[in-house]
């Protein structure tokens, strides 16, 4: 694997086995997208199923959601910066926007537990209709793949401590940078199908 | 390959095209007095623009070697989405099936 | 919730208290078999941390012949029980649970690893490569997909099997009308089994789209590898939708949600919907590769290049495409309405189009070809005829409007039986006897082959035909019993006569392994067949590396004509380098035993429990994030070694049969 490295490419291409982990990680994210898809769809069929419970209008604050998207946004923004200082090398300025974005993404769940918290005493729960079932799986799924990436993150700030810029640990970034992307992709579509159509209605 | 330009641009430009198209949804959304559907028509489109934003000039999609085979990889798995999603809607809420 | 731990052991039924002593009596035997031969060392480095993709595919093959056997038994014991009117051999609640697990095993755990078993093996050694893509995810799927299985499979002992059907539907798989345990095996089982699934299909697509040896452009690819990359394909776009089905319907059995019950806004057909939006590409994901092994065997015994290469190539591209649009078929009689069925039959009618277009590129490629009838091409031959009833039938049912008259009936049943068994089976019988010298390093004896080929597809014949008589009179699938004023008992009849002819097929099988294992001749050549693709220039069985010099393809069915061009398998000894190869690991092996316990505890509602095992998952992912092994180097010596052994031994390389 440390044989052929092509030193002309960024370091997370140097290496045949890194093209392999990108390439496969891409097709990854295609069934990522595959799987929120359903989630949508299922969002999609249930949503307005109410059951005599809350409904959209009744419990989303647009403020709350406001926050949680421009944390995500931003976080996205952040962890684009750190690959962007990793190809030039400079390994100061990629963990600050590393941990930048950790601490974003943090922000995001903290609020986004909050707000489930706050559903939840207002007698919105998952039990209560389809469309609440439905509302808190796509939400959930979403936010327990933020957490895994927080979890990821922090190995991988460990061993770029430890190890230092290399092909491996590179494209271990690089790799994270495109889980933590989709991630705010999924929330755009979350923020307009689940979000504001819920308040337009 | 990324151009070894010193500074961000493609990130700040897609972050604050970002930042305003998620404004002007809202604000469609929330302040425009049109029909719900084409208020629904406007902000999906902002929506499907935003992520597109996010896998060009964030994820740079098309980059290496293999960028043509993630275009493709990409565009195929959105082909399966519009089909799960519009399918499922529309098998489940047509014909007899809804009553 | 509920869940009485001292009612865990499913008891009272002689068949289910006999099955439970000879679990029990197997697992002793095999833990002092293994000490007492001092095998666990050897079990634990050849096999249990293997990351080589040809022992993992060796692997996947014997699960599938162990889940045929179990799968085999449900399907006889429904034979029995409907062989005569109102017999009372098993009881209402028996029999759906022996149509449920017969389902879902013969699909999930029988199909799906003798497929993925022969990919394994097979892929890597057509392309020139000396591993998949990721060796050691390869080993995680093999281990998830074998902990699912093992998990399904304990619940007909172990607190009660899952009775809705394989399709599970809705809301009869819900809390409300199976309140016991058994369909919480069927949600956390096959979505551990899936998960596997998934990762098999993103390795195949990187191995093939990334490691082909140099010259190999798509389109000189081998058929086989095409419909293992199309397949792999369609398993990243379909698995998905079923994890998240199948999450939905653990949310829905475990904590309450609605996604699927009859109150609160739940929506019974959405299952149906998502289950079929997988379950349908799911067919084509067990049918592809088969196609492909076809595509081998008639090409190598018909002794010409496969007949129209590249309008194979846009059939199976096409097939994934279409295989997409076409779930509502299997439930048109939901009545969605004229515009959606009248869409569905459409799309589904087209793809028999691309398949129409496969059958003849079979036939021609034998036309004035010199046809040899090996065992592989027997099952060869008799795919043909037997999967265009299979596919002719289809269309019948394509037909929305004539489908409320087919729907639930064993028509439908015999349809899907013509479909699956030539398809699938008769390709894993006809791989298997095709690849089996790469894999042993000895040939499955012919002549038990052929008799073996005979009674399997007579008894195949024998037991479904009378199947789509039996649905046209009305027979429905899934009762239990029939009265004797119905009129079916005499086809009923033939058919659990056709099963045993079946069995005893299969058991011809068995024993052709066996003393194939102990008889058969070992110097067998690298090349029996005289066959085609690249998987024939290595030894057999095949060096652990794969190739000492990755060969350079110049078209299609390279080995062929570097034979033809009289390149001898001569080595020069100085083209070869230092290999690197993965190195072995505990690692997959212990996330399947943490990922059963877990989902073990999920099946009993023990959450505290599952949470805790779940722990164990998050450490093997972190062990595995910061595991920097970067495998190790073959020496060249060691390369020329084993090259010397076999290039010397076999007596040349022109050993061929027939």
């Amino acid at each position: 694997m440390s044989a052929n490295v092509n030193h002309s490419l960024p370091l997370e291409y140097q290496t045949e086995q890194n093209r392999l982990n990108i390439l496969g990680f891409w097709i990854f994210i295609g069934a990522e997208i595959v799987l929120f898809a359903t989630l949508f769809a299922v969002y999609g069929v249930l949503g307005h199923r109410y059951a005599g419970g809350p409904t959209p209008s009744d419990i989303f604050k647009l403020n709350d959601v406001l926050i949680e998207t421009l944390l995500l946004l931003t976080s996205s923004f952040t962890c684009g910066l750190a690959v962007f200082f990793m190809r030039q090398r400079n390994m100061k300025q990629l963990l600050v926007w590393f941990v930048i974005t950790l601490l974003l993404g943090a922000g995001f769940l903290f609020m986004e537990i909050r707000e489930f918290i706050h559903y939840v005493h207002e007698g919105a729960t998952m039990q209560t209709s389809a469309f609440l079932s439905s509302f808190f799986v796509l939400l959930g799924t979403h936010g327990a793949h933020v957490t895994f990436g927080i979890i990821w993150a922090i190995m991988l700030i460990i061993q770029l401590l430890q190890r230092g810029l290399t092909p491996v640990t590179a494209r271990k970034m690089f790799i994270i940078s495109l889980y933590w992307h989709f991630l705010d992709v999924v929330w755009i579509f979350i923020f307009t199908f689940v979000y504001l159509k819920g308040m337009v209605g | 390959m990324e151009h070894k330009s010193k500074y961000p641009v493609s990130h700040v430009v897609g972050f604050l095209f970002s930042l305003i198209l998620t404004f002007v949804a809202v604000f469609v959304a929330l302040k425009m007095n049109v029909s719900y559907t084409i208020v629904m028509w406007i902000i999906g489109s902002l929506a499907i623009i935003q992520a597109g934003l996010q896998l060009f000039m964030f994820m740079h999609v098309t980059e290496g070697e293999d960028g043509k085979t993630n275009v493709i990889n990409m565009a195929y798995a959105v082909f399966v989405a519009i089909v799960i999603v519009a399918g499922s809607i529309w098998v489940l809420t047509s014909g007899h099936a809804a009553h | 919730m509920g869940i009485k731990w001292n009612e865990m052991l499913v008891g009272g039924d002689p068949l289910l208290v006999g099955s439970q002593i000879a679990i029990v009596l197997t697992v002793v035997a095999i833990v002092v078999g293994l000490t007492y031969f001092k095998k666990w060392g050897w079990l634990w480095r050849e096999w249990l941390t293997t990351v080589d993709h040809k022992k993992i595919g060796i692997m996947y093959i014997l699960s599938g012949v162990l889940m045929f056997f179990r799968g085999g038994m449900d399907g006889l014991l429904m034979k029995a029980q409907t062989a005569r009117p109102e017999m009372s051999f098993l009881d209402a609640q028996h029999y759906n649970e022996i149509f449920t697990t017969h389902g879902v095993i013969m699909i999930l755990f029988m199909a799906m690893p003798f497929l993925i078993g022969l990919m394994n093996v097979v892929v890597p050694l057509q392309i020139g490569a000396r591993d998949v893509a990721f060796p050691q995810l390869n080993a995680l799927s093999f281990w998830l997909f074998f902990s699912g299985a093992m998990l399904f499979n304990i619940s007909f002992v172990v607190g009660g099997s899952p009775d809705a059907g394989w399709t599970s539907y809705f809301p009869l798989a819900g809390k409300e009308f199976s309140p016991g345990i058994g369909n919480n095996y069927y949600a956390i089982a096959l979505q551990i089994a899936g998960l596997g699934t998934l990762m098999t299909g993103i390795n195949f697509i990187v191995t093939i789209l990334k490691m082909r040896a140099p010259g190999m452009t798509l389109m000189k690819m081998p058929m086989f590898t095409w419909t293992t990359f199309i397949t792999s394909i369609i398993i990243v776009a379909a698995f998905p939708i079923f994890t998240v089905a199948l999450a939905l319907m653990t949310f829905d059995r475990l904590y309450g949600t609605h996604f699927f019950t009859l109150s609160s806004g739940g929506s019974d057909m959405l299952w149906a919907n998502l289950f079929w939006l997988w379950g349908h590409p799911e067919v084509y994901i067990v049918i592809l590769p088969a196609f492909g092994i076809f595509s081998e065997v008639i090409a190598t015994f018909s002794r010409k290049t496969l007949f129209g290469y590249t309008s194979m190539v846009i059939s199976i591209v096409g097939i994934a495409f279409l295989s997409m649009i076409v779930w509502v078929h299997h439930f048109y009689t939901m009545d969605a309405g004229p515009a959606v069925n009248s869409f569905f039959s459409i799309t589904t009618m087209l793809i028999a189009v691309p398949t129409g277009v496969k059958i003849f590129n079979w036939l021609f490629t034998m036309r004035k070809g010199r046809i040899q009838f090996t065992t592989a091409m027997l099952w060869a031959l008799a795919f043909v005829p037997n999967f265009v009833i299979g596919g002719v039938t289809g269309v019948m049912l394509a037909m929305a409007a004539a489908d409320f008259q087919y729907h639930n009936t064993l028509f439908l049943v015999a349809h899907f039986h013509y479909v699956l068994i030539p398809g699938v089976v008769f390709a894993v019988f006809a791989g298997l006897y095709y690849w089996w010298p790469k894999m042993f390093g000895f040939m499955l004896n012919e002549k038990l082959g052929k008799y073996h080929f005979w009674l399997f597809t007579i008894g195949f014949n024998v037991t479904f035909m009378p199947m789509f008589f039996l649905g046209l009179k009305g027979a429905v699938r899934r009762a239990y019993t029939y009265s004797a004023e119905s009129g079916f008992a005499p086809l009923f009849l033939v058919s659990a006569i056709g099963s045993i002819i079946l069995a005893v097929g299969f058991a011809v099988f068995c024993y052709n392994i066996y003393w194939s294992f102990r008889y058969a001749k070992r110097n067998v050549s690298h090349d029996p067949w005289d066959a085609r693709t690249l998987e024939w220039m290595t030894a057999s069985p095949v060096q652990f590396y794969n190739f000492a010099v990755v060969p350079e393809v110049k078209q299609l069915d390279a080995f062929w004509h570097m034979k033809k061009r009289g390149e001898k398998l001569t080595l020069k000894e100085s083209d070869i380098k230092k290999i690197h190869m993965p190195s072995n690991s505990g690692l997959p092996f212990y996330m399947a035993v943490v990922f059963g316990i877990t989902g073990f505890f999920l099946v009993f509602e023990a959450h505290i429990a599952a949470a805790v095992a779940a722990i164990g998952i998050v450490v093997g992912l972190i062990i595995r994030s910061f595991d920097y092994n970067d495998g190790y180097y073959v020496s060249v010596d060691e390369i020329k070694e084993t090259e010397r052994t076999w290039r010397t031994v076999e007596g040349g390389t022109e050993n061929h049969v027939g």
